[in-house]
């Protein structure tokens, strides 16, 4: 659990973060989303303190964040940046080996885990661990930066625009490992962006910062359905607000009873992709079926634009 | 960069200085055209390639000091805790390059007394500043993202120091030794005016009895040995910077 309680951050006697307070849950995904300049970054960094706060305070687990030093609370925290800021004089096996090595994990410890994070990311540790980080391409990078991250097994992963130098296909997929990743780590991830679609994607909880300021603090669907001011309303954009509302469940939630022509869609599918399926294909309704191919119903267009609607 | 000489050129030239320090009477025919009728046209006075052993000597002991004070202070002055030091520090290495070799030799005589001592400030002092510039440069434009990652993934000032900053930034610190190197190599020749061995000998017995084979020995080592180590250093250099 992580509280952030009044903090303020002042440059030049101008608050860049103002007085901000919210509490991310164990084991969840918040997103801070916000305009350049808003103070989201600086947030961010001041949780592991590469930014030191002028007031408030920030507990980790229920230990304030300034009861050890920088460095030390920096090797129990990941952190993922844009640009993945790999060492480009290290292999990618040093590279994800850096904060157990720092730790003084033995060897043989550093060495399993850099494999176990490489297969997990779907890199052949024998392939990747040799080369150097100018030899991977941009999604491989990212990946080795992530993977670096999470090599200490922190409880707590905070994300800088991790995927903001990808290629929109590239950062679909990754934006997908890091869900999984985080359900097979359980980690707390706090992420910073200003693509509205990946933090819908993304977030248990979005905070939306301006000016410094916490405008709003709440799950998705609030977002959507109580703006707290004109601009969380502008952000998320007026014309997009049904849509965003069907991308948040998925056809599983939407079952009716009964059959229909066409091919199936998994359950987990989002409903707002099952709501396009229709308009593109013509129909008004389409079979649902589990994971394994079981039928258990299926979606109707009047249903999901019933659910679309304020 | 360029990829240097090619290889067979550069062992040729090595082979070529080699052969001609170790036995240089075999070159006695070549050189013979250049002197007057009795005048010896290999240098007699010594053996040239002990001379080029002080030579060089006098030249690495010179850089190797200049390097540990230049990079240390551009170390310091590029930390938080040194910055305000950065303009003195540049002042006092530009007046080094500056100030001429031969008035540092003047002025270190005197104090010093005749020999390679005072050689040894001249080329220390000239040496000094395009290590400096160079470290500085190094050490200052690190890529911020790979920085911000150092600080992120918890490494105290010194780690980041040792095992990001110092390793990133060393082949544009060897560029400035490389440099420091070339130039002391021909500065060092000065130092024989106060008594130093060095090839600078050679050339000055040469000037002295009007024998231009002698001086064109003196030089043409002198050069050969500038090219030959300009050569290996940049091939060092070009190893540490493909990997960064």
């Amino acid at each position: 659990m992580i509280e952030i309680e009044s903090v303020s951050k002042l440059y030049d006697g101008r608050p860049v973060v103002d007085d901000v307070s919210m509490v991310v849950e164990p084991r969840s995904i918040a997103v801070i989303v916000g305009t350049s300049g808003s103070g989201k970054t600086t947030l961010l960094r001041m949780i592991n303190r590469l930014v030191e706060g002028d007031a408030g305070a920030i507990r980790l687990d229920g230990a304030d964040n300034r009861s050890i030093a920088g460095y030390e609370l920096r090797r129990r925290i990941g952190y993922a940046i844009q640009g993945h800021g790999l060492f480009p004089h290290k292999t990618v096996a040093d590279n994800i080996a850096t904060v157990p090595t720092l730790l003084g994990w033995d060897r043989p410890r550093v060495n399993d885990k850099v494999r176990e994070l490489l297969s997990l990311f779907q890199l052949d540790p024998d392939v990747f661990g040799t080369r150097y980080p100018h030899e991977l391409s941009g999604g491989e990078q990212q990946r080795v930066g992530v993977a670096r991250a999470l090599a200490a097994e922190p409880n707590v992963l905070l994300m800088d625009e991790p995927f903001g130098a990808l290629d929109p296909i590239i950062r679909a997929k990754a934006q997908e490992d890091l869900l999984a990743i985080q359900k097979h780590f359980s980690t707390t991830i706090i992420l910073v962006t200003h693509d509205m679609e990946e933090a819908f994607r993304l977030a248990d909880k979005i905070a939306v910062m301006d000016g410094g300021r916490l405008l709003q603090y709440g799950r998705p669907d609030e977002l959507i359905r109580q703006p707290a001011t004109p601009f969380v309303e502008a952000l998320i954009g007026a014309s997009e607000r049904p849509f965003r509302i069907l991308s948040l469940k998925t056809v599983g939630e939407a079952v009716e009873p009964g059959g229909a022509d066409g091919p199936p869609l998994p359950e987990q599918t989002s409903q707002k992709d099952a709501l396009a399926q229709m308009m593109w294909t013509g129909r008004h309704a389409m079979p649902v079926v589990t994971a394994e191919g079981n039928p258990i119903g299926r979606v109707t267009l009047d249903g999901l634009m019933k659910r679309a609607e304020a | 960069m360029s990829k240097g000489i090619p290889h067979v050129l550069r062992a040729g030239l090595l082979a070529l200085l080699l052969a001609f320090l170790l036995t240089p009477q075999t070159f006695e025919p070549l050189l013979k055209p250049l002197v007057q009728a009795n005048a010896p046209a290999i240098y007699n006075q010594g053996s040239l390639l002990s001379l080029t052993i002080q030579h060089l000597t006098i030249v690495l002991v010179a850089t190797l000091a200049a390097t540990i004070v230049a990079v240390s202070l551009a170390i310091l002055v590029s930390r938080p805790i040194g910055a305000e030091f950065l303009p003195l520090s540049r002042s006092l290495v530009n007046i080094g390059q500056t100030f001429p070799p031969v008035a540092v030799l003047a002025l270190a005589v005197p104090v010093l007394g005749f020999g390679e001592k005072p050689t040894l400030v001249a080329l220390f002092l000239y040496g000094l500043l395009p290590i400096f510039e160079n470290t500085l440069t190094g050490l200052t434009t690190l890529p911020p993202a790979v920085m911000e990652a150092a600080r992120g993934t918890g490494m105290t000032g010194l780690q980041r120091l040792l095992k990001i900053e110092v390793p990133l930034a060393m082949p544009v610190i060897l560029a400035g030794i490389r440099l420091s190197v070339v130039i002391s190599l021909a500065t060092a020749t000065i130092g024989s005016t106060v008594a130093a061995k060095t090839l600078g000998e050679v050339i000055i017995a040469g000037l002295q009895t009007n024998n231009l084979a002698f001086v064109l020995q003196g030089g043409l080592i002198v050069g050969a040995l500038a090219m030959l180590i300009y050569d290996g250093l940049s091939a060092v250099e070009q190893r540490l910077s493909t990997r960064a």
